[in-house]
C-alpha cells in the first residue's frame, strides 16, 4: 500500500529577497522539487492607465518614470515617442542624438543592476556592488544632466526637460574608459566561474517555439537564439545610424536558452551599448533641445501604438486619442508582465533553489507588471 | 593547565571553573573580533571601508551590535514549540563552544588534556545538528524547516570525509590527542604533516602529495559544516530568507551567529593542528634561543591564533568570492568525489605507513 503523500505549499513572497521586488509566489513542492508555481502580482498596482486618463499628455511622462524604475529614460523614451508620433512632429538632431545616449546609459545600468541581483540570487555577494559602483557612475551623469538619479522626468514631447552639461561628453568618454575593463573583471568573478555556470546552465531552458507563444521579448527572447531587437527590426528614433551586433544566446555551457544565454546576452548587450555611445557621442549637433516642444499638446483624433527596445524587451504604447488636452486612453505593454508569464513552464520539475535563478534570469521589475 | 592551576590554588572547584573560563573568554573575544573582521574583509573585498565610525576603523562596531542585541524584545512566534526554541541556540552554542575544551592553543593552555581529542570534538561538535533540526522544527515556519532539514543533510553527510581524513591522520600519527599531535610536529615547518610528517625517509616524500589531498579534503568538508559558502545552503539568503534561525531575535539569534564564528575557529584549529603543526612555531622559539622559559606558550599561542586565524580568513574570502551550490550540487560534491578520494587516500596512507 503507498503511504499518503501531500505536497508542501510554501508560499514565497511578497516580502523575500530575492523576488526582485514584492512578487509572491505560490510553490507547490514535493520535497523540494517543484510542482507548480503560481505568481500572484497586483502588490504594486497603482493604476497608473487609469490615472494617464486624468492628465494631460505631459503630466503622464513622471508616472512612466515610475513602472520601470530601473530604466525611467526608456519609459519616457517610449511614451514620448508615441505621443510625437500622434501630433506629427519632428524633433531636433540633437535630441535624437542625446536620447540615444541616454537610453543606452540607461540600459547599462538597467543590465547591471540584472547581472549584480542574478549574481546575489546565486549566493555571490561581492559582483552585485561592483554593478553598483559602476551603475552609481552613470547615475551621477544622469544627476548632471537634470537633476534626478531615479525618476528623471527628462524627455519630454518634442525635446528634453534640460540641455546637456557642459561637462557630460567628457565625462561619458571617462566612463566608457573606465568601465570596458570591468565587464571584463565581472566575466572573471562571476561569469565564468564553474560553480555559477554549474547553478544556471542547463536550467530553465526556454526553447524558442515557446518563448515566441508566451510573447517573450528582450534579453530572454534572445537568450533563446532569435536575434529580434526593435532597434533592429523597426528603428526608431535615429538606431538604424549606428553600427551595433544583436547578441544571442549560443548555448555556450549549456543548452541554448538556459538562464546562463540570458544572463550572458545582458552582458555582451552592455558591450553594444558602449559602442553605440561611443558612434554617437562625437558627432551630438548643436542646437536648441527646447526649440520643437509644442505650447499646447492636443493631438487629432486617433491612435497610435509605438514600441520601442527597452533593456527588458519591448514595450509598448497605445494610445487614444479623442482630441483633448488629455489621451482617453493608455495601454501599456509592459515587457516584464509578459515575461513573467513563462515562469511557470520554465520552473517545472526544478528545485526551489533554481526558482530563484530562474526568476533572476528573467529579470522582472515589479513597478512595471503591476503598473 | 588543569593540573598546574590546581597545584596553584589546591581548591577543585575554582581551578575547575578557571579551567572552563579561559576558553569562553577566548571565543567571546575571538567573536567579536572575527565578526569585525568579516566586515572589514568583505567591505575592502568589494570596495567599500565597512564601519568606520565606532572606534578607529570601526572595532567597537561588533561590541554595540552585541549591546543592541541584548536589549532586543526577545520574540516567539504564537504557534511555535517554546521548550524546543528556547533550548536550540543553548544547544547549538553549547556544542560549538565545548569543543574548545579540547583544543590546544599552546602547550600550557589547554581546557582539558583528554587523550581522545579528536574524537571527542567530532562528536560534541554532532550536537549541533541537533540544535539545528530543533530550532528549524520549532519555529514553525517552512523556510525553517527547508533550512534545518537542508543543514542536517549537509553536516551529517561531510562528517563522513571529515572523518575519514581525520582517521587517516589518526593512522598515521598514531594518537587521538591533539595535544601529542601538535607535539610530533615540533621544531621546523618542514615536520608538519602537510609536508610529510618529522620523520625523514623515504616515506615521507612519498606521503606529501597525499597529505595535501587530504588536506584539501578536509578543508573543504569543515567547510560545509561550518555552512560557509559555497556550501551555505542551510542559510542561503536568496532562497531561504535566514534558514533555520529565521525566526530568532535578539540575543538567542545572537547565539547562532556567536556559534557559526565559533565553529569556524573550531574548524580552522583542527586543521592547523593536523596539518600545520599546531601550536608549534614554523622556525624554532625565541623563548628557547634567549632562554626564557615563559616565553615559549605565548609564542605558541601567537602561532596557534595565526594559523588558525589564516584558515578564518581564507574562509571569509571565499565566501565573498564564490557563489552559492545547489543542494543537490553540494551532496553530489560530498558523496562522487570527496568520499571516494578520502578513501582512497586512507588505504594509501595506511599503506605508506606500515611499510
Amino acid at each position: 500500500m503507498a503511504l499518503k503523500t501531500e505536497t508542501m505549499i510554501l508560499n514565497m513572497g511578497p516580502q523575500h529577497p530575492s523576488t526582485h521586488g514584492v512578487l509572491r509566489l505560490e510553490l507547490e513542492l514535493e520535497g523540494e522539487l517543484i510542482v507548480d508555481v503560481k505568481p500572484h502580482i497586483g502588490y504594486l498596482h497603482r493604476c497608473f492607465e487609469k490615472h494617464a486618463e486624468a492628465m494631460t499628455y505631459p503630466q503622464v511622462i513622471p508616472y512612466t518614470d515610475r513602472m520601470d524604475y530601473l530604466a525611467s529614460m526608456y519609459n519616457n523614451f517610449g511614451y514620448v515617442l508615441a505621443v510625437e508620433k500622434l501630433l506629427g512632429i519632428e524633433v531636433p538632431e540633437r535630441v535624437e542624438y542625446i536620447r540615444v545616449i541616454m537610453g543606452e546609459l540607461q540600459r547599462i545600468a538597467s543590465h547591471l543592476v540584472a547581472i549584480g541581483t542574478y549574481g546575489l540570487d546565486i549566493g555571490a555577494f561581492t559582483p552585485f556592488l561592483y554593478c553598483f559602483r559602476d551603475r552609481e557612475k552613470i547615475l551621477n551623469l544622469f544627476e548632471i544632466t537634470c537633476g534626478a538619479r531615479l525618476l528623471y522626468n527628462y524627455m519630454w514631447v518634442g525635446g528634453l526637460s534640460h540641455d546637456i552639461h557642459p561637462d557630460f561628453v567628457r565625462l561619458t568618454k571617462d566612463f566608457i574608459k573606465e568601465f570596458r575593463p570591468t565587464i571584463k573583471e565581472l566575466n572573471d568573478l562571476l561569469s565564468y566561474n564553474k560553480i555559477f555556470i554549474e547553478r544556471t546552465a542547463n536550467i530553465g531552458i526556454l526553447p524558442l517555439a515557446t518563448a515566441i507563444n508566451y510573447g517573450v521579448t528582450g534579453p530572454s527572447l534572445r537568450g533563446s537564439g532569435l536575434a529580434f531587437d526593435l532597434r533592429k527590426e523597426e528603428p526608431y528614433s535615429i538606431y538604424d545610424r549606428f553600427d551595433f551586433d544583436v547578441p544571442v544566446g549560443q548555448g555556450l555551457m549549456g543548452t541554448v536558452g538556459d538562464c546562463w544565454d540570458r544572463y550572458y546576452v545582458r552582458v555582451l548587450e552592455m558591450e553594444q551599448s558602449l559602442r553605440i555611445i561611443e558612434q554617437a557621442i562625437d558627432k551630438i549637433p548643436d542646437g536648441d533641445v527646447h526649440s520643437a516642444i509644442p505650447r499646447r499638446i492636443k493631438p487629432p483624433v486617433g491612435t497610435v501604438y509605438q514600441r520601442v527596445e527597452n533593456p527588458r524587451g519591448e514595450l509598448g504604447y497605445f494610445i487614444i486619442s479623442d482630441g483633448s488636452t488629455n489621451p482617453f486612453r493608455v495601454k501599456v505593454r509592459a515587457p516584464s508582465f509578459v515575461n513573467l508569464e513563462v515562469l511557470g513552464e520554465l520552473c517545472k520539475g526544478h528545485l526551489v533553489a533554481d526558482v530563484i535563478a530562474i526568476l533572476g534570469s528573467i529579470d522582472i521589475v515589479l513597478g512595471e507588471v503591476d503598473r | 593547565m588543569y593540573q598546574a592551576l590546581y597545584n596553584l590554588t589546591s581548591n577543585t572547584i575554582i581551578s575547575t571553573l578557571i579551567v572552563a573560563l579561559v576558553p569562553l573568554t577566548l571565543i567571546l573575544l575571538y567573536a567579536l573580533f572575527a565578526i569585525w573582521l568579516e566586515r572589514k574583509v568583505s567591505a575592502h573585498m568589494q570596495d567599500r571601508l565597512g564601519p568606520m565610525r565606532t572606534g578607529w576603523h570601526g572595532w567597537l562596531q561588533t561590541i554595540a551590535d552585541m549591546i543592541k542585541m541584548i536589549q532586543k524584545e526577545d520574540t516567539i512566534a504564537a504557534d511555535a514549540d517554546k521548550k524546543l526554541f528556547n533550548i536550540a541556540p543553548v544547544l547549538v552554542f553549547a556544542g560549538s563552544f565545548a569543543a574548545f575544551a579540547a583544543i590546544p592553543f599552546s602547550s600550557a593552555i589547554i581546557g582539558s588534556e583528554i587523550e581522545v581529542g579528536l574524537f571527542y570534538i567530532i562528536a560534541i561538535s554532532s550536537l549541533v545538528v541537533a540544535g539545528i533540526l530543533m530550532a528549524g522544527w520549532s519555529s514553525n515556519n517552512k523556510y525553517s524547516l527547508l533550512g534545518a532539514m537542508r543543514s542536517a543533510a549537509q553536516i551529517v553527510s561531510y562528517e563522513i570525509p571529515t572523518a575519514l581524513v581525520v582517521l587517516t591522520m589518526v593512522m598515521y600519527t598514531g594518537t587521538l590527542s591533539l595535544d601529542k599531535i601538535s607535539q610530533q610536529q615540533t621544531a621546523y615547518f618542514w615536520n608538519w604533516n602537510l609536508f610529510g610528517g618529522p620523520e625523514f625517509g623515504l616515506a615521507k616524500f612519498i606521503l606529501i602529495p597525499f597529505m595535501l589531498v587530504a588536506f584539501i579534503i578536509m578543508f573543504i568538508s569543515t567547510l560545509a559544516e561550518v555552512n560557509r559558502t559555497p556550501f551555505d545552503i542551510p542559510e542561503a539568503e536568496s532562497e531561504l530568507v535566514a534558514g533555520y534561525f529565521t525566526e530568532y531575535s535578539g540575543m538567542k539569534w545572537g547565539m547562532f551567529m556567536l556559534s557559526e564564528y565559533a565553529n569556524m575557529f573550531a574548524v580552522s584549529s583542527i586543521v592547523s593542528i593536523l596539518f600545520l603543526g599546531g601550536y608549534q612555531s614554523p622556525f624554532g622559539y625565541l623563548g628557547n634561543t634567549l632562554g626564557i622559559e615563559w616565553l615559549v606558550p605565548i609564542e605558541q599561542l601567537f602561532w596557534f591564533v595565526s594559523k588558525t586565524l589564516f584558515f578564518v580568513f581564507v574562509q571569509m574570502w571565499l565566501r565573498w568570492t564564490l557563489p552559492r551550490l545547489r543542494v543537490d550540487q553540494l551532496m553530489t560534491v560530498c558523496w562522487k568525489y570527496l568520499i571516494p578520494y578520502a578513501v582512497a587516500n586512507l588505504i594509501i596512507v595506511g599503506i605508506v605507513t606500515l611499510l
